[in-house]
């Protein structure tokens, strides 16, 4: 086959080499322009006054205790919401009942409530004039305006994101697995340890990853119930706004830095697990006939 | 409202009849379901049940007053009309960013690729700054700007650009899965039967990837509404001209207005409720349009 057979044949489902030029490049310069700019002007004003100042900036203290509130927060919503997704992902995929599609609704609830509101009604619940308020005060137990109520309101906005990417991956993959370990005597722990873990592993890492990254870049929802108290209840997020609105530039695009970097990880390892996943999934679908792929089934069903 | 939201098709229903046989087989489902609703009663809906509850110890004239005075009404103009256009923006170059990196192949596309999620990993206060950073009048982009008149920073034009870049992931990882599993036979076909490029795609392209351009339109739609953290930076925050509705619940809660903030945050929810259906019904009509194709 000469060249130009092959030319006139992708003719018909491809576009001429200047209109696929000028597709790229707008598309390239529109990324350019919102995505890749503003990330480069976060080091950039970080970086304004040169390294010493950059590493002053994140050795004050005040940055220092908003990194360590930080970490705690996302170390105390991660674990919760992980155990919840997987749960979630569980008993939606795995059994038919009554009222599920409500429920998958109710858990990507959260995804559409504005992060303002979010913080609203955990101060109308714990707030002095909220339901608990006055027993709390009772038992001098602070709630809102302190950090169990940072990190209540940053379990809020991350509960979907695990349960969210588990859900359909565990659908696809169906039950057969799962049943047969049963019926060869594995325990429903085994079952899920050494069937259903492996399987969902990336799916799994995926979720985590996402949801650690908005666990600790929340700012809205906790913005309203935090105290804003310096070096207390500030969070990463809301450190930077502090600096900001203080014209402390260099030290906000300092700790804006940190985040910069912690969204570039999230998405290197984001991408590496999808790569990965195409991998396992182009070597199933290479696999000999005699072992069918869990999703044939399932199409067959649906067509 | 709960019986529109259960009407819907669960999704993969396709196994249902699969999932029902194991139920007895698989263990577990006792544990898992009410784990399940005891962990969304007290994060999610207990909580949201407050904000319904304080709203009903309102009298009617007082929700009224709250949420449609000038400066309120003002700030859903705001809201809704920018989160508009940037949706309607994001379906554009949504559209072009994910056919580009479906169809072609060029140098660094799987950088690019992986790009189009910063606005999801990117904290949006720091999204905020970083684009205050660059507009205004002394920035990368805003000093070449300002001279000849054009402002996009401390007014609208600021908040629309902050909604482009929260909006953009959602159309185009909605938009690229279906490009990706669309037929090449059927533009195959459209071409031996003398279509221009132009036509195969306007008739033939297009209305397949319909249904999906419009679901991520809403979810663009969805999150510019409630957006917060990125929109303060570089809106100025201007009564009546650049205050968006999340920052009038800040700001009325900071004034100790429990009862006006918790009115205009009824509004949002109600607001959010809609477009959670809608996009959820977008959703369905998604999954039977691909799944007629391949049928």
């Amino acid at each position: 086959m000469t060249t130009k057979t092959i030319r006139t044949a992708r003719k018909g489902t491809t576009e001429s080499a200047w209109v696929r030029y000028v597709l790229i490049g707008t598309a390239l310069a529109f990324m350019f322009l919102f995505l890749v700019l503003p990330l480069a002007a976060v080091f950039t004003e970080a970086l304004r006054k040169g390294w010493d100042a950059y590493w002053e900036a994140l050795q004050e203290p005040d940055a220092w205790s908003a990194i360590r509130l930080t970490l705690l927060t996302a170390a105390v919503a991660l674990p919760l919401n992980l155990v919840f997704g997987i749960a979630a992902a569980w008993c939606v995929a795995k059994y038919e009942f009554w009222g599920k599609s409500f429920l998958t609704t109710l858990i990507d609830l959260p995804f559409s409530v504005s992060p303002v509101v979010a913080g609203l009604i955990y101060v109308l619940v714990f707030g002095a004039q909220g339901w608990l308020g006055p027993w709390l005060m009772e038992y001098d137990i602070k709630i809102v305006f302190a950090v169990p109520g940072i990190i209540l309101a940053t379990i809020f906005v991350t509960v979907p994101f695990i349960a969210r990417e588990l859900i359909p991956l565990m659908q696809a993959q169906g039950n057969e697995e799962e049943q047969a370990a049963i019926v060869l005597g594995a325990t429903g722990w085994q079952t899920f340890w050494y069937v259903t873990l492996p399987n969902i592993k990336w799916g799994l890492i995926y979720g985590v990853i996402l949801c650690n990254a908005r666990a600790m870049g929340e700012f809205g929802a906790v913005s309203v119930v935090s105290g804003h108290i310096r070096g207390q209840t500030n969070t990463m997020p809301l450190h930077v706004e502090v600096l900001y609105n203080e014209y402390q530039s260099v030290a906000a695009f300092a700790v804006a830095s940190l985040l910069a970097l912690l969204a570039l990880v999230t998405l290197a390892i984001k991408s590496v697990v999808e790569w990965r996943h195409e991998r396992e999934m182009k070597a199933i679908a290479e696999l000999p006939p005699e072992r069918p792929t869990p999703l044939a089934p399932a199409t067959a069903v649906s067509a | 409202m709960s019986g529109a939201i259960a009407s819907l098709p669960a999704f993969g229903s396709a196994e249902g009849s699969r999932a029902r046989r194991s139920a007895r087989v698989l263990p577990g489902f006792n544990i898992t379901l009410g784990f399940t609703l005891l962990y969304l009663s007290l994060i999610v809906l207990i909580p949201l049940s407050a904000l319904v509850f304080k709203t009903f110890t309102l009298t009617w004239p007082e929700f009224w007053e709250a949420v449609s005075s000038p400066r309120v009404m003002a700030s859903y103009r705001l809201t809704f009309g920018a989160s508009l256009i940037a949706a309607l923006v994001n379906v554009v170059f949504g559209l072009l960013v994910a056919w580009v990196l479906v169809r072609y192949s060029f140098p660094g596309k799987k950088i690019v690729d992986a790009l189009v999620d910063l606005p999801f990993a990117l904290p949006t206060a720091v999204a905020g700054i970083s684009l205050t950073a660059l507009l205004a009048g002394n920035g990368w982009i805003g000093q070449y700007l300002e001279p000849h008149g054009i402002q996009l920073a401390f007014n609208p034009n600021g908040v629309v650009i902050a909604l482009i870049f929260i909006g953009l992931p959602f159309v185009v990882r909605t938009v690229q899965p279906v490009l990706e599993d669309a037929e090449k036979e059927l533009e195959e076909a459209a071409t031996c039967l003398g279509a221009t490029r132009w036509q195969t795609f306007s008739r033939v392209i297009f209305p397949s990837i319909a249904p999906a351009l419009l679901t991520g339109f809403a979810m663009a739609f969805a999150r510019g509404v409630g957006e917060y953290g990125s929109v303060i930076f570089i809106a100025g925050n201007m009564p009546m001209v650049s205050e968006i509705t999340p920052l009038i619940i800040i700001s009325k809660l900071e004034q100790y207005d429990y009862a006006g903030a918790t009115a205009v945050a009824t509004v949002m929810l109600v607001i959010s409720f809609m477009l959670l259906l809608l996009i959820n019904g977008l959703q369905t009509w998604q999954r039977q349009r691909s799944g007629g194709g391949h049928a």
